[in-house]
């Protein structure tokens, strides 16, 4: 059996697979282990390797430990009011509440950590349900065509003629308050950018030899999506996802600053800082602390989707997205 | 063009209707009697029938539609049960005071943004180019209710240089012509009335358009990137032309269209900005005025503004449609 060409110099099967599984660890196990194995391993990890990736990943990796293991983290109950301590100035580690205490004498740091749960789960939620759809919807829409892809695309372009926020904000105000609502509501536009990409993708890709063959071949409709089309498209929606992640961080404080948010006993960042704008003459880390949480957390997306995109999907620098 | 123009404007025609819908939909899935909801909570008996009259809600759904319809598209929101006044007479009133901080925004936006963009897409590399892209993060990631509080803090508080809410001082504009105070006080050659209200007026710009600044910073510097990269510019350079010629007459053009691209997409995001810009400097624009009718569920005043902003945001998107195909003739000659 004749050998099949190599790509590069990586030993075995690992050509194509770095990065992202875990293979490396078995492969550090090898005997044959020489110089250039080093380097090319190098070579691959090396996009990976730069400010953007580290800095932004770091510091989200932090805020997820962070959201994950908040009750053991976080100093005080974040609904622990202690009227005596109110308003306290940031003690930093000169007293035990780190980052001061707002108006009714709750723990800042430990308030601002709780925020960092809700923030991300709701994003989180969001992303992924608007992910789901708008992947569908675009995959459906560009590889069916005709009036399917028109009917989707009617729906794109009147969603898309809302301002954003807007719509949410109207959401909101009709149907009243609540986590499942709120993360509609933030849902409702965000699916489009995914639903656009993925549909300019699908088109091109359903005219390859690849899909074409498999349709001769006799593959079902489904199998083709599943199998053949969804599998290139992931990049992309990748890449959307982050920033859709850091629109909808963004989004979910403006709403909870303007309170329409989740219920006001739940500690979210943009709730912290409504209520930091009151007492901004007398307490300024108040409002300072849970807004710069935000910004540094959709900083940190920012950069790690900018980096994403470049690594994974240059060519979406030019549709759009941001 | 003018072909260009009418096909544009018929399509945004089922947007709009689409839109009305969409409006009409959620007014009727709220909890509760939308006649009760639109009558207000005060309301008597005789309220409630009278708004169930006015609103046809005694009427087949589709016969409903059709009158909220024709009463949204005459801008005839009916009152609001928190001012007791005419809705769209109060967007009226606040709607040049929105327009002109929602301007000024994107004006301030495209100084600060685009010669920065241009700067740094020119020189890649070089500190101005890393210093533009970490500020272009920066502005892309801000939160902009965080920024105008803490500006708020620091320039009214600490500083006191620049007042912290309001248009203009009491009392300073004589006689509202148009009332976007910069067009009067020009218009009445009013100097003093000029200053005030850019004073007034330029943080709450500056922290609305933040987020704009830093992506057209960042579209200005990747598409001059581009731009300079193309065949055309070595041949500029190679006969000897200007190195600012270069830049700014045949670099920049090219990536202009983009720069329209990027502001038209960007506006409405502005427009929900302003919603929170506004409540944060006590703007008295519809976006202050919304957040009001929020606070006292005065559905009317709701509805009358969600419709108004998104009238203004398609009319902005046709308005930058137009500029793209004047920019561009390969736009408006494709079907």
């Amino acid at each position: 059996m004749p050998q099949p060409i190599r790509e590069s110099v990586l030993p075995n099967n690992m050509s194509n697979k770095l990065p992202g599984d875990l293979k490396p660890l078995a492969w550090l196990r090898r005997p044959d282990w020489q110089a250039s194995d080093w380097q090319a391993l190098h070579k691959k990890w090396r996009p990976w390797l730069q400010f953007k990736v580290i800095a932004g990943g770091g510091t989200l990796t932090l805020f997820v430990l962070l959201a994950l293991f908040a009750s053991l983290v976080a100093p005080f109950d974040p609904n622990r009011q202690d009227l005596m301590m109110a308003m306290t100035e940031p003690q930093y580690f000169a007293g035990p509440h780190f980052l001061g205490t707002d108006h009714v004498g709750r723990d800042i740091l430990s308030r601002c950590i709780h925020g960092a749960r809700v923030s991300l789960v709701i994003a989180l939620s969001v992303v992924v349900i608007s992910g789901a759809v708008g992947v569908f919807l675009g995959v459906v829409s560009g590889y069916f065509g005709k009036t399917t892809d028109f009917i989707i695309q009617k729906l794109v372009e009147v969603m898309w003629a809302f301002p954003p926020l807007l719509l949410a904000i109207a959401v909101l105000a009709f149907l009243g308050q609540g986590l499942a609502i709120l993360i509609m509501a933030l849902t409702l536009q965000r699916w489009i950018p995914f639903c656009r990409v993925t549909r300019a993708n699908a088109l091109t890709l359903k005219e390859r030899e690849f899909i074409v063959a498999a349709r001769s071949l006799g593959a079902t409709h489904t199998r083709i999506i599943m199998k053949h089309l969804l599998p290139n498209l992931m990049q992309s929606a990748l890449v959307i996802g982050t920033f859709a992640m850091a629109s909808a961080i963004i989004a979910e404080a403006a709403l909870s600053f303007l309170g329409l948010g989740v219920p006001p006993s739940t500690p979210t960042w943009g709730g912290m800082l409504a209520d930091g704008r009151t007492y901004i003459s007398t307490s300024y880390w108040m409002a300072l602390f849970p807004g710069m949480c935000i910004f540094v957390t959709v900083l940190a997306i920012n950069m790690l989707g900018d980096a994403l995109r470049d690594i994974l999907d240059p060519k979406l620098k030019r549709s759009g997205a941001r | 063009m003018i072909a260009y123009f009418i096909r544009r404007l018929a399509g945004t025609i089922p947007v709009i209707l689409m839109i009305s819908l969409l409006v009409f939909l959620l007014l009727h899935a709220a909890p509760g009697d939308p006649a009760e909801m639109l009558a207000g909570d005060q309301a008597s008996e005789a309220d409630i029938l009278e708004a169930r009259a006015r609103w046809g809600l005694d009427q087949p759904v589709l016969v409903q539609y059709w009158h909220f319809l024709v009463n949204a598209l005459s801008f005839d929101f009916g009152r609001s049960f928190r001012y007791d006044e005419p809705v769209m007479g109060l967007i009226a009133e606040r709607f040049p005071a929105s327009l002109e901080l929602a301007v000024t925004a994107t004006l301030l936006a495209i100084a600060i943004g685009v010669p920065l963009g241009v700067w740094a897409g020119s020189k890649p590399n070089s500190w101005v180019d890393h210093v533009g892209s970490i500020g272009g993060f920066f502005g892309i990631s801000m939160p902009n209710f965080w920024l105008g509080i803490m500006l708020v803090l620091l320039l009214a508080g600490s500083l006191n240089i620049l007042p912290s809410s309001g248009r203009h001082t009491f009392g300073v504009p004589d006689d509202p012509v148009t009332g976007f105070l910069l067009i009067d006080s020009i218009i009445g050659l009013n100097w003093e009335s000029f200053k005030d209200a850019m004073i007034y007026l330029i943080m709450p710009a500056f922290v609305l358009g933040i987020n704009m600044t830093g992506i057209l910073m960042r579209v200005t510097r990747s598409s001059m990137l581009e731009t300079l990269s193309e065949d055309f510019i070595m041949t500029a350079r190679a006969k000897g032309l200007d190195e600012r010629a270069v830049i700014w007459r045949h670099g920049f053009r090219n990536a202009l269209i983009l720069v329209i691209t990027v502001v038209g997409l960007e506006f409405g995001a502005l427009l929900s900005g302003s919603i929170i810009v506004e409540t944060i400097f006590s703007w008295p624009g519809i976006g202050n005025l919304l957040l009001q009718g929020l606070t006292s569920r005065d559905y009317p005043l709701i509805t009358g503004v969600v419709i108004v902003y998104t009238s203004l945001f398609v009319v902005v998107n046709l308005i930058v449609d137009l500029c793209y195909a004047a920019a561009d003739p390969r736009i408006r000659l494709a079907k």
